[in-house]
């Protein structure tokens, strides 16, 4: 330091910076320098020195409260993982809630009972119809008539029935007295006068089938009527008091150049059917659905209204039947409280016969009324208790129950979006509830259970989290995906644990030190390769060269045992002075060429075998012959690439247990005169075997976590199938593919960071237990 | 004569060498692989012959087709199922790499390997890197320069000097284009966010509107004189053109617009040394240029960028937060019951998949902190969110979390090993805790720490699967680091050669053409990786030796 130091001020600054290192290292020094420096100052030394001290305690107690709060804020941000996700999830399971958000009169005739009652998305503008035929809106907050655009006045004199269309657009049939009914459209537009803040809603009423009525029922009166409508396709039924049925079906024609609409289709009748109650129409316009009082449910088909099967042997008489969002599916409420979920199955013949899937029930009053959800594939019920139940019907789940006696109410509906209930009481007034209840669709069984889905034949475990339908049934099991990573795992585990574990047992007891200590940290290197390169490899070179090579990956389970054994076996017995020069623990730098001509000979041998036993490729057997599916990213892609990334870390914990098996045991054995092969499954093995154990659930546990292998090299479709020759999709790839394009807090998002979770502890759990194993090991060791 | 053979299966010992043949077989597989991206990534860069091969096509009719031969493979004929022909024969196919992807349609042709007639290299074929439609091979026969036919002796070396030009010219419209242009462009965004903020404040100031119009008045002057400078940039480059032949005569000929040609090379014509000149060049402009034609041509620059700033910015977050944390469990906190819980689970967090993290990272970090630092901070710009989104910054947080574990382990173990008695030795002389800390066993630890960290960067350079989550893209308009202040843009999005390798390779649309650029990228990121694990160990092996005195 001294040498060629420079000018001088240089030098002091050195020798000043180091003085005062000292000073903070070792006191002592400091203070006898300072004292036979200046003698004469000693006074001021002193309250120097005092200074000084005081300033080292504050820096210690300093650096403790920083460490502190700095190590504990860092623990409590790692804790913050498992509750910030568990705080993510919880919603799912929260029953919905219903509050009472405003209460307001009706518009028109407060006596009279509402035939048609609804309010519109912005939930700020109520409609009603009553029977003197005149549609009121009016504002909720305050009960002020609200003026409709359009034909506001329109009238089609006294009223029967409204009914409005199963898909709940804001069409409406209206049954007028004289038996004509008509088709009138409610909706709704945003002005904006003056800003975002000056929002003023505007009710229009449109007749887009004309005003002229639809169809004419003749004398009677009508009972019961269903609407649909499907794009420009249209299905109107009614029910007179005669038991006569008149079915409407066609298509509505706009002309392009003038708009004008017409309507092209015609009405069929039918009867008389006695005893029929309710009345449904499914979306597809096919069929038609009779409920009756002996609590049979009659299908009949359309347009021709023939018998297409009934479902009976329901003692109760149907009260209330209504349509599932999409049009698909059946919910007949019935006199005894229940309300059955039925749609078409196929039979055994092909045909499609309606069949009840599942029954909810909350009580025993016979349900009133049934509001179906217009968005997802929930509905509610208000039964002669006056009990309002919420139910979802994909979760079979009963999400609220609570009576509304005081309210007596005499109309149910929901808001658009789901977000609030509207009712009226028998003295008129409409109470609007609030729900909470962002996530109905999902339950314990619709998550890990079978379930029954519109349009499949049976129940099934099915992830299909989005289709481009708005009525589409979103479908949120788990179990393919859990099942899938499993799968994987498991075939990855198939692959590295033979590597791994016997390659540490070498390592571990054979190996020479000198080698070891090369190989160890080469094997380590391989755990630091990306697997995005391994998955790259398996999906891109791996896959293609299995599906043109899979015999000669077969014959390697052959060749190369049965080779190296030979091999082995002609080492010992003419290797000669050759093999003697080859030190001990030193074998594998030999074997590996001749692995590597093994690989090779069993290419060789199988590609040419292949063809003498299966006449062509063996993959193009298994599918054309065997009849056994063929992926090209497959099961065996995955294994094989996932067992080489797990390999490292079951091959580093095993063989740090194996080796740190005391040689005082392995010595003892040897001494005895069991051979070294005797003392490694006798003696090393069992001693170290929680070591293997807790290697192996730490492997499993990387597995089971594995993304971009899995994502590249499969096809990432959620089957459930343990044929090794197809694909799966994990709960990691899922998350990987999914989360991005899902919208935050919906409940696809919430079950996707629920999958984290299952993640999240399945592995904190495996790691856990193998933790603890270890540990056991370490003190067994301190034992000995 | 049997019994030493059979003294030798009945020893045990065949079975020992079956274990060592796994060690050899993770060897090979390690090995092997490495070869394999290696040899493929780099093949990327080689001037690779150009053949001219003469091909019965399955109409009867003799073709030409000029390419290079990518690969060779050997099929059942049973599954072209097109060809005809019955199942059980095996034939030979190979994949021509034919270029010309404007003229043909595709990349790529698969040949018949009993139906190649002749197959030559001729020294006059030449390979054309073009910014658009992939490589051309062909001939070239002339070249026109204001429209009319150069008379040249020596056309080759004309074409050279010519491209040199349209080069030199194209990188000058760039800098015109990354300088001040993109200058231009970020001021006139915060002039408009700028306004944005004064109307929200309901602050409606005179001055500075005023100010902001005439600085905008000035900008877009300014903007209108670059942009003529580009014009006439622009008019140069479209100055020459190039004819190039692609079949036998002159019929098919055609002209290209030197502007859009990057590079060319005689394959054929070449010395090993300019192959290897080649090669180097190649490689260079591989990691200085930007990606082309949806990442599947051209360089990796801003991926190696992103990657090597993600991890960097990771590592300032990891650092002092792991070693913090472990210095605390072991040297302060109370060694009871709870301590002991909390070393199990930060020691299982280690275990605990990626993608768990990335979904954290989104749901905490994006969605819950960066949305609520937009709603404060950043109002101006809703509803386009800036940290309310996937960006650099949550990234490097994220992979900090996912590494924390490894750093905080590692520290804890290396304090561990410190003996107590040295610590009480810097006690007794009158250190206090935090200097016996700071002076004693934090520089004693240091290998073990930078251990650690090195164990921590390896892992973070490679993952992607929560990075997919939390801020990478396919193509970020520009890298988060720039003239602009504040220099460092944390809360843009980034590229990410892991990413890019997933993404060019599984989501491209011309994967057969891709496929040499992916191996190349993931040779690339194997060797950045491996080159942090080196420097690392070197630096910890240094330290090391200058704690070897103490260190017991």
């Amino acid at each position: 330091m001294v040498a060629g130091a420079g000018p001088g001020g240089v030098f002091v600054g050195r020798q000043r910076r180091l003085k005062s290192r000292n000073i903070t290292v070792t006191f002592a020094p400091y203070h006898a320098d300072m004292e036979a420096a200046s003698p004469e100052n000693a006074a001021s030394g002193e309250a120097r020195s005092v200074r000084i001290a005081r300033l080292r305690a504050r820096r210690d107690r300093l650096a403790t409260r920083l460490i502190g709060l700095g190590g504990l804020t860092v623990i409590v941000a790692i804790v913050l993982i498992f509750f910030y996700l568990a705080y993510i999830v919880a919603p799912l399971f929260q029953p919905a809630r219903a509050t009472l958000r405003a209460e307001a009169p009706a518009p028109g005739d407060a006596n009279q009972p509402p035939l048609f009652l609804s309010i519109e998305e912005q939930l700020e503008v109520v409609v009603r119809i009553t029977a003197d035929g005149l549609i009121r809106f009016s504002r909720l907050a305050d009960g002020v008539p609200v003026e409709a655009a359009g034909n506001s006045q329109w009238s089609p004199g006294g009223l029967l029935l409204v009914e409005e269309a199963i898909e709940h657009n804001g069409l409406l049939a209206a049954a007028a007295e004289d038996g004509r009914v008509y088709l009138v459209r409610h909706d709704y537009e945003a002005r904006y006068d003056g800003g975002v803040a000056n929002r003023t809603i505007v009710p229009r009423i449109g007749f887009p089938y004309g005003q002229s009525p639809v169809m004419e029922i003749g004398d009677s009166e009508v009972a019961e009527l269903a609407l649909s409508e499907s794009g420009n396709s249209l299905a109107l039924a009614a029910l007179d008091r005669a038991g006569m049925l008149h079915a409407w079906t066609g298509d509505r024609i706009e002309n392009l150049l003038s708009g004008d609409v017409s309507l092209s289709g015609n009405v069929r009748r039918a009867g008389p059917f006695n005893g029929v109650t309710a009345l449904a129409l499914s979306g597809d316009h096919r069929a038609l659905y009779l409920g009756y009082d002996d609590g049979r449910v009659q299908r009949l088909k359309l347009p021709n209204l023939e018998p297409a099967g009934e479902v009976g042997g329901q003692a109760a008489p149907v009260t209330a039947m209504t349509m599932l969002l999409g049009g698909i599916s059946l919910l007949v409420g019935d006199a005894e409280g229940g309300i059955t979920q039925m749609f078409p199955v196929p039979d055994a013949g092909g045909e499609n016969m309606l069949r009840p899937i599942r029954r909810f029930s909350a009580g025993t009053a016979a349900i009133e009324r049934i509001a179906v959800e217009p968005r997802r594939k929930g509905f509610a019920a208000l039964d002669a208790d006056q009990n309002l139940t919420l139910y979802h019907s994909t979760s079979e789940r009963q999400l609220l129950h609570r009576s509304v006696a005081g309210l007596a109410p005499r109309s149910l509906s929901f808001s658009p979006r789901a977000d609030a209930l509207l009712m009226e009481g028998e003295d008129g007034a409409l109470h609007l509830f609030s729900l909470d209840n962002d996530h109905p669709e999902v339950s314990f069984s619709s998550l890990w259970k079978k379930v029954w889905y519109e349009n499949y034949d049976e129940p099934a475990h099915v992830w299909q989290s989005s289709a481009a339908t708005r009525d589409f049934e979103p479908k949120f099991s788990l179990t393919p995906l859990l099942f899938g990573t499993v799968k994987a795992a498991l075939y990855a585990m198939l692959f590295a644990i033979p590597l791994a574990l016997m390659g540490a047992a070498y390592t571990a007891c054979f190996m020479a030190p000198r080698l070891r200590r090369w190989v160890k940290p080469g094997i380590e290197v391989m755990a630091a390769l990306p697997t995005v390169i391994l998955g790259f490899l398996a999906g891109l070179w791996f896959a293609p060269f299995i599906e043109r090579h899979l015999a000669g990956l077969f014959a390697l389970l052959v060749v190369v045992p049965a080779g190296m054994l030979g091999f082995a076996w002609a080492w010992h017995r003419y290797g000669g002075r050759f093999a003697a020069r080859i030190p001990a623990g030193f074998e594998p730098l030999v074997q590996i060429p001749a692995l590597a001509v093994c690989v090779l000979l069993a290419f060789a041998v199988a590609e040419p075998m292949q063809y003498v036993f299966f006449g062509q490729d063996l993959s193009s057997w298994l599918t054309q012959v065997a009849g056994i599916e063929y992926d090209q990213r497959n099961a065996l892609v995955v294994g094989c690439a996932m067992g080489f990334a797990i390999v490292p870390t079951i091959f580093t914990i095993a063989e740090d247990a194996m080796s740190g098996v005391p040689a005082s045991l392995s010595n003892g054995s040897l001494a005895l005169g069991a051979t070294p092969w005797q003392t490694l499954l006798l003696v090393v093995l069992p001693t170290a075997s929680p070591g293997i154990f807790s290697a192996l659930m730490i492997g499993f546990g990387r597995a089971v976590g594995e993304t971009m292998i899995v994502l590249m090299a499969t096809g990432n479709t959620p089957i459930m199938d343990w044929n090794v020759f197809e694909g799966m999709r994990t709960l990691a790839a899922n998350i990987a593919v999914e989360m991005p394009e899902s919208e935050v807090h919906s409940t696809h998002y919430r079950i996707l960071f629920l999958a984290a979770l299952v993640l999240f502890v399945f592995t904190f759990a495996v790691n856990t237990v193998a933790d603890v194993v270890r540990q056991s090991l370490r003190q067994r060791y301190g034992a000995l | 004569m049997e019994s030493p053979s059979r003294n030798w299966w009945r020893s045990g010992a065949p079975w020992i060498s079956l274990h060592g043949t796994a060690v050899a077989a993770c060897i090979l597989l390690a090995g092997g692989l490495l070869a394999l991206i290696m040899v493929r990534g780099l093949a990327f860069f080689w001037p690779t012959q150009v053949q001219e091969i003469i091909y019965l096509e399955p109409d009867g009719v003799e073709s030409r087709i000029v390419g290079q031969i990518h690969g060779v493979e050997h099929v059942d004929s049973g599954r072209l199922a097109d060809e005809g022909s019955d199942a059980g024969t095996v034939i030979e196919r190979v994949l021509v790499k034919t270029g010309n992807r404007d003229i043909a349609g595709q990349d790529f042709r698969l040949l018949r390997g009993d139906r190649i007639l002749r197959q030559s290299a001729p020294l006059s074929l030449v390979a054309l890197e073009r910014l658009e439609w992939g490589v051309f091979f062909g001939q070239v026969v002339g070249l026109r320069s204001y429209g009319s036919l150069l008379p040249s002796s020596d056309v080759w070396a004309d074409f050279q000097s010519m491209i040199g030009r349209a080069r030199y010219l194209r990188e000058e419209a760039r800098e015109l284009e990354r300088g001040p242009i993109a200058d231009i462009n970020y001021r006139l965004e915060q002039l408009r966010l700028e306004e944005r903020e004064r109307e929200l404040d309901g602050d409606p100031d005179p001055v500075a509107a005023a100010a902001a119009a005439s600085e905008r008045r000035a900008l877009q002057e300014r903007y209108r004189g670059l942009e003529s400078q580009l014009l006439a940039i622009e008019e140069q480059l479209n100055r020459d053109h190039v004819i190039v032949r692609i079949s036998r005569d002159a019929s098919n000929d055609r002209e290209m617009p030197l502007r859009s040609i990057i590079d060319a090379w005689r394959p054929n014509d070449m010395s090993l040394l300019s192959r290897f000149g080649h090669f180097f060049r190649k490689f260079g402009s591989f990691i200085t240029d930007e990606p082309r034609e949806a990442n599947t041509e051209g360089g990796i620059y801003p991926a190696l960028f992103g990657t090597v700033l993600m991890v960097l910015l990771m590592t300032v977050f990891v650092a002092p937060l792991g070693v913090v944390a472990g210095v605390y469990l072991t040297e302060y906190a109370r060694q009871g019951l709870l301590t002991r819980f909390v070393r199990i689970s930060v020691n299982n967090l280690a275990g605990v998949p990626s993608i768990v993290y990335g979904v954290f990272g989104l749901g905490f970090f994006v969605y819950t902190v960066g949305g609520g630092i937009d709603r404060l901070f950043y109002e101006e710009a809703l509803p386009s969110p800036t940290f309310g989104t996937g960006g650099l910054l949550w990234a490097s947080l994220t992979l900090a979390l996912l590494t924390l574990p490894v750093v905080i382990v590692t520290t804890e173990e290396g304090l561990a090993r410190i003996p107590r008695s040295l610590r009480e030795a810097s006690l007794a002389l009158g250190a206090t805790r935090w200097e016996t800390l700071w002076r004693t066993v934090l520089p004693m630890a240091s290998p073990a720490i930078m251990t650690g960290l090195i164990l921590s960067i390896a892992r973070a350079a490679g993952e992607v699967a929560p990075l997919m989550l939390v801020g990478v893209v396919k193509l970020a308009p520009s890298v988060p680091l720039d003239g602009n202040f504040p220099y460092l843009h944390l809360e843009r999005k980034f590229m990410h050669l892991g990413f890019h390798i997933y993404d060019v390779g599984f989501q491209s649309p011309n994967i057969e053409a891709a496929r040499p650029l992916v191996y190349a990228t993931a040779f690339l990121l194997v060797a950045v990786i491996v080159l942090l694990n080196l420097a690392a160990i070197h630096v910890r092996n240094n330290l090391r030796e200058r704690f070897r005195g103490v260190e017991v």
